[in-house]
């Protein structure tokens, strides 16, 4: 059976048909929903194999990049999308979509107070580079398992860095097996800026709730996902496809496996 | 009412010294402080890194906040009461979400935390938008009143106002009161067209309201009516030039050398120069199924594949640039896009070619400095198209002492759409629907505004011109009317952009007619007259026609996504513009009037040679010296902190990026897009623009350019032979002969240019009156300046090459002759005397050729990287392959032909050229298909990391790529990007 995603849209939503594009080469189909319409009922997130909430700049990101769209998901959609997460259906949430994801509590995912945020870049600079990413081979992230190179993907983002409000808080997402990405350096060595391009605690690039079934990064994997999109392919062999592809490959699977 | 006011402060004390707060002013008559306390809390901070309280605004809470006391001065900056407050309403929207109905309204402030020694009035003037918005600055432990008084005007109503319509006296006005009434109201209108408007109510009987005059002041306004590009020119000429021979190659060029004998007369430079040379371009093809819509529609369209379309317009939106880079910057990128909105389609890519005065320069009184303009300006452009999510992917920034008081700020987007998607099918009855963001005062008398010169008081005459966009309203409008599109549901749309609503319908109704009643807009705030509704250039608005059977589906679309929409008004059959406010009558008059009424404007036209100004400052220097000035010279340097400011990304479609190579660092020639995913067909996008060359003879200026712009398409592996391309003039007062004779060349040479290459224009843009008078009087007009923007066919993006070199033992070939014409040149720039040198002049007929086969080699696969000449000539785009590829190279110049300097050789910047990497095993293929063409091999590819450059047995130039691109990525060191 094809695994149907539902793309959440919202004003200012605007990564969405990028989205979608990934979802359809790893197999799966993909639906484009206003937020409105799961708020009201007329679609129900249950009838879904899997959630993404892509890139943007929900409402404007004026309260703070994702803010209003969190507000949305714990208030206008709070029983579906915990129920969701409860049933173990993937969920991924991208740049904007992972602030959303943070900013309603849904990752990390533990019940105690926010402890964990995404905020201001270091350089204080809205960035649009490809960064190299680590799957850390301790997470739980169902999304990541058997990537075990680094990958190269885009990200652009202004407000990117992972904070936390103290260091159990950082120390409870090693151990919970929550790191799912790290930025490295594309040669293997100490991790600067602009390989870390915005100064994130422990050079995290993604989190997944303690269950693995809902996964935030900063980067982009839906626009890595067809060969000519990475920045050397007129200088390096033809790839078979983009280093993004394979997350949402393993989602599709896992999905299906549900 | 109830005020209250929350403060969040960071956490952790930057390192600046100078800490920033967000201040929210929510006011409601059934406020409650469980209310405020609930948004403090879920709503308006950040806990893990901010902390936030709140209180009741009063002297007592002021005065008992615990202010920062390290702080010496605060300085509190805020949205001006009416203007567009975006966390303002952000914070209100937030509290109906959390069920919170109370807030009436909200506001938010930023607060500066100044250290002691910080001059707080200098830090205003840094931060603050000084047309719309308004800054306090006070002092800890000082009394509070001030701070009160100053809340409570951001809150308070605005004053009521009754709807007035006012009469103008036009019809007892002679000549000079007719002039002092355009020049009081910022009509722009001269006299020759005011007593057209008086003859015309005088013939009516009676005189007009002040709706009617503004009207037809935006209509016949320089930015919508193009009245100097539709005058009649009498060009004359001091002397005879030394032309090319063969008239058949450059006809334009050829007729206006008889204006040294007699007036050359041009009825419409845009029929005769533009329209003409793409209908003769045309006809030459017979291919009918290329330019879908030139000079017709808001964007011109081009077919792209078998089921689709592709359309591209650019706009300049300088004047209020100048003013307010921020929002002058943002709204132009905001107005384009919909312009491509506007032909139905989805914008895929944004274009962005900026000039500003020197990074080190500074500006006279009343003049922004070049540093805050750029800043501003690059900002502006990011916020909107990143918010828009749309890829920023092409562009240039220049930059030139004439900018400074009148900087140039170019936008461009290309938008895609199933073919035949945009409709215009108006009937009468079809309603007048307005969507999108809500009409206030915001950018009256923009279209008259952009028509004036700039003194040093404008800022102060026309802040209103000044415009403040919100992108996420626009990105809603932009997902609401492609899924109208897609279902059908109008018959025609435009956008609303210079002269409003007046603008919008006048020209959506031009053949049939239409009435509308203003009292239906929705407002941004109450006490607009009808007029300012009328003619508001309020941001992220559309106009479409929607037949009646659609009205409720239409209306319920927009409701469901948050999207504001309203029928106003209904287009007709009486060929009238009527408009009315609460029943009174605004506007009656006649489309025809409106439309055809204005007096062909003359003007007049003479020719003198000019000169690139220079002075030989640079004392003596070898050529690693030079070559290392030139790659810093802002023209050339690397502009990577703009582009990665900017989403390149977003879409996914952009297969060459601005920038290549193995650091994804170096210059790439054009972008490349492959806009439908599964198919490999895709589109080179690029621009040519050489201001420099235009002070001495706009004429091979603007040959200059259009190869530029296709050197750039085809140097990736654009079809030149499919390529269509834009104009944008940008030029000084058309009402000075010298000023209108450039502009009259560089027409001509549009024209001479666009046939000779094949190229069609599909759309062009000018902005004129770029001058500056200062308060003594002076007046400054900028460098000529015309932008060509080139949009390729690329048949598989596969096939595509970039400039960074790819390996060690290829081979280096020059392509294109060199000439003795450092005249213009960066080199020049520089302040290296260049003698009696001429302007790179194109030939026409060789440039043709040598895109056309270099186009096939880079499509046969025997190319590996290439890269156009251009500023700085061969040293420079030599210097950058090796830096962007990580590869050395050693290149010995005494190969050239043409018996030219070692100069000329080095850094001279004729047209046409390119530098070739081909591997050895397909050197004999690429110098067969370039037979014909002057090829000259020069080298090749070392591992060594050095760029060496000989003139036979002795070596000129010897640099480490890492010097080289330490020199470069200095350049826009005094721009804070």
């Amino acid at each position: 059976m094809t695994p149907n995603v539902l793309i959440l849209r919202a004003p200012g939503i605007n990564r969405d048909a990028d989205a979608a594009l990934a979802c359809e080469l790893a197999g799966a189909t993909a639906e484009r929903v206003h937020v409105n319409r799961v708020a009201e009922g007329a679609v129900r997130l249950c009838d879904y194999a899997m959630l993404i909430i892509p890139g943007g700049f929900s409402y404007g990101d004026h309260l703070g990049a994702g803010k209003l769209l969190a507000v949305d998901l714990a208030h206008r959609l709070g029983d579906q999308i915990r129920d969701f997460v409860a049933d173990g259906r993937p969920v991924i949430g991208i740049c904007n979509g992972f602030q959303v994801l943070v900013k309603s509590g849904v990752l990390p995912g533990d019940a105690g107070p926010p402890s964990v945020t995404l905020t201001e870049n270091c350089s204080a600079r809205f960035e649009c580079r490809w960064v190299h990413l680590q799957a850390d081979p301790q997470s739980r992230c169902i999304f990541t398992r058997g990537i075990e190179l680094p990958i190269e993907i885009p990200i652009a983002h202004g407000e990117g860095r992972i904070a936390v409000s103290d260091d159990a808080a950082l120390e409870r997402l090693r151990a919970g097996g929550q790191v799912a990405l790290r930025y490295v350096a594309e040669d293997g060595g100490a991790v600067n800026y602009p390989a870390n391009p915005n100064g994130s605690l422990d050079n995290i690039a993604g989190l997944c709730n303690p269950q693995g079934n809902v996964l935030g990064l900063m980067p982009h994997p839906e626009n890595a996902v067809l060969p000519q999109q990475h920045p050397r392919w007129t200088r390096e062999p033809w790839r078979i496809a983009g280093d993004g592809l394979a997350l949402f490959q393993n989602a599709v699977a896992y999905a299906k496996s549900l | 009412m109830s005020h209250f006011l929350v403060t969040v402060t960071p956490r952790e004390l930057p390192t600046t010294g100078e800490s920033v707060h967000t201040l929210y002013l929510l006011s409601g008559a059934e406020l409650a402080p469980a209310d405020v306390a609930r948004m403090t809390a879920e709503l308006l901070h950040d806990p893990v890194v901010q902390q936030a309280h709140w209180c009741e605004l009063s002297q007592a809470a002021l005065d008992a906040e615990d202010l920062e006391l390290h702080a010496a001065s605060l300085l509190e900056i805020a949205y001006r009461p009416g203007v567009t407050d975006n966390p303002g309403e952000s914070a209100a929207e937030g509290a109906r979400r959390l069920g919170i109905t109370t807030v009436e309204q909200a506001r938010a402030l930023s607060r500066y935390l100044l250290p002691a020694g910080v001059d707080a009035q200098q830090r205003a003037r840094e931060l603050a938008i000084d047309l719309v918005q308004t800054t306090l600055i006070s002092h800890p432990g000082a009394d509070q009143a001030q701070r009160l008084a100053f809340y409570h005007m951001l809150v308070a109503p605005p004053p009521p106002a009754t709807p007035v319509i006012t009469r103008v006296p036009l019809r007892a006005a002679d000549d000079a009161e007719l002039l002092r009434i355009s020049r009081a109201g910022v009509l722009a209108l001269d006299l020759d067209e005011m007593r057209t408007v008086r003859d015309y109510f005088a013939q009516l009987g009676r005189d007009p309201s002040d709706g009617e005059l503004e009207t037809i002041a935006q209509t016949w306004s320089e930015h919508c009516s193009h009245k100097t590009f539709k005058a009649k020119v009498r060009y004359r000429q001091q002397a005879g030039s030394s032309l090319p021979a063969d008239a058949d190659l450059y006809p334009m060029l050829h007729l206006l050398e008889r204006g040294q004998s007699e007036v050359v007369e041009i009825d419409s430079m845009i029929k005769t120069f533009l329209m003409h040379a793409t209908q003769k371009v045309l006809a030459d093809r017979d291919e009918a199924d290329w330019v879908l819509s030139a000079f017709v529609d808001n964007a011109g369209i081009i077919a792209f594949g078998p089921d689709h379309e592709v359309s591209f317009k650019v706009e300049t939106h300088n004047h209020p640039s100048a003013l307010e880079p921020f929002g002058g910057a943002n709204t132009g990128v905001g107005g384009v896009i919909r312009d491509v909105l506007g032909v139905s389609a989805r914008p895929i890519a944004n274009t962005d070619i900026l000039c500003f005065g020197m990074p080190d320069g500074s500006a006279p009184a009343g003049v922004l400095a070049p540093q805050r303009i750029a800043t501003g300006v690059v900002a502006g452009v990011r916020d909107y198209g990143n918010k828009l999510g749309i890829p920023t992917v092409n562009g240039a920034v220049l930059f030139d002492p004439g900018y400074t008081a009148n900087p140039l700020v170019y936008c461009g987007t290309l938008g895609i759409a199933p073919r035949g998607s945009n409709p215009h099918n108006i009937q009468p009855g079809d309603a007048v629907v307005v969507l999108g963001g809500r009409t206030g005062r915001d950018g009256i008398h923009g279209a008259t505004f952009s028509s004036i010169e700039l003194t040093h008081s404008t800022a102060a005459e026309v802040g209103s011109a000044v415009q403040i966009g919100d992108p996420i309203t626009e990105k809603k409008l932009l997902d609401v009317l492609l899924q109208a599109r897609d279902m059908g549901l109008y018959s025609a749309i435009t956008d609303c952009g210079a002269g409003g609503l007046s603008s919008a319908v006048g020209e959506m109704g031009a053949e049939i007619g239409a009435a509308v009643e203003l009292e239906q807009v929705p407002l941004k705030y109450a006490g607009l007259q009808p007029w300012e509704v009328w003619l508001s250039e309020a941001q992220e608005r559309m106009v479409l026609a929607v037949p009646p059977a659609n009205l409720a589906a239409f209306l319920d679309l927009c409701a469901s996504e948050d999207v504001e929409a309203c029928a106003i008004g209904h287009f007709s059959d009486d060929k009238h513009l009527r408009v009315t406010h609460g029943g009174q009558t605004l506007v009656d008059i006649d489309m025809a009037f409106l439309h055809d009424g204005r007096p062909q404007r003359v003007l007049e036209a003479h020719w003198q040679p000019g000169q690139v100004a220079s002075a030989a400052t640079l004392p003596a220097a070898t050529p690693s010296e030079l070559l290392l000035r030139l790659m810093a010279h802002p023209n050339i340097a690397s502009k990577e902190r703009i582009i990665r400011s900017y989403d390149h990304e977003i879409g996914g479609a952009t297969v060459v990026k601005p920038l290549v190579g193995v650091k994804s660092d170096g210059p790439g020639d054009a972008a490349v897009l492959q806009p439908l995913p599964r198919s490999s067909e895709g589109l080179a996008l690029a621009c040519g623009i050489n201001p420099r060359y235009g002070f001495a003879d706009p004429y091979w200026m603007t040959l200059a350019a259009v190869d530029e712009a296709l050197r750039n398409v085809v140097a990736v592996g654009g079809d030149p032979n499919r390529t269509v391309i834009l104009d944008n003039f940008c030029w000084g007062d058309p009402r000075q002969p010298d000023r209108m004779a450039g502009l009259v060349r560089s027409g001509a040479a549009c024209y001479d240019a666009a046939v000779a290459f094949g190229t069609p224009f599909i759309s062009g843009k000018d902005s004129l009156n770029n001058e500056y008078r200062d308060a003594s009087g002076q007046r400054v007009a900028i460098p000529p300046t015309l932008l060509i923007s080139a949009l390729a066919h690329v048949p598989d993006v596969r096939r595509c090459v970039t400039m960074d070199l790819k390996a060690a033992g290829n081979r280096l070939y020059l392509v294109g002759a060199t000439g003795e014409d450092l005249q213009g040149s960066h080199l020049q720039a520089l302040g290296v005397e260049v003698g009696a040198s001429d302007l790179p002049r194109v030939d026409l007929a060789v440039a043709r050729e040598t895109f056309a086969k270099l186009y096939a080699a880079i499509s046969a696969g025997t190319v590996r990287a290439c890269h156009d000449l251009s500023e700085g000539g061969l040293a420079v785009a030599a210097a950058e392959m090796a830096l962007a590829g990580g590869f050395g190279l050693e290149l010995d110049i005494a190969a050239i032909p043409g018996g030219v300097s070692r100069t000329a050789r080095l850094f001279g910047e004729s047209p046409s050229r390119f530098l070739v990497e081909v591997a050895p095993e397909q050197a004999a293929a690429f110098t067969t298909q370039m037979m014909g063409i002057t090829l000259t091999a020069l080298g090749s590819v070392t591992d060594t990391g050095q760029v060496v450059v000989r003139d036979g047995a002795e070596r000129l130039v010897d640099l480490g790529t890492a010097a080289l691109k330490a020199a470069w990525q200095s350049g826009l060191a005094p721009l804070s990007l």
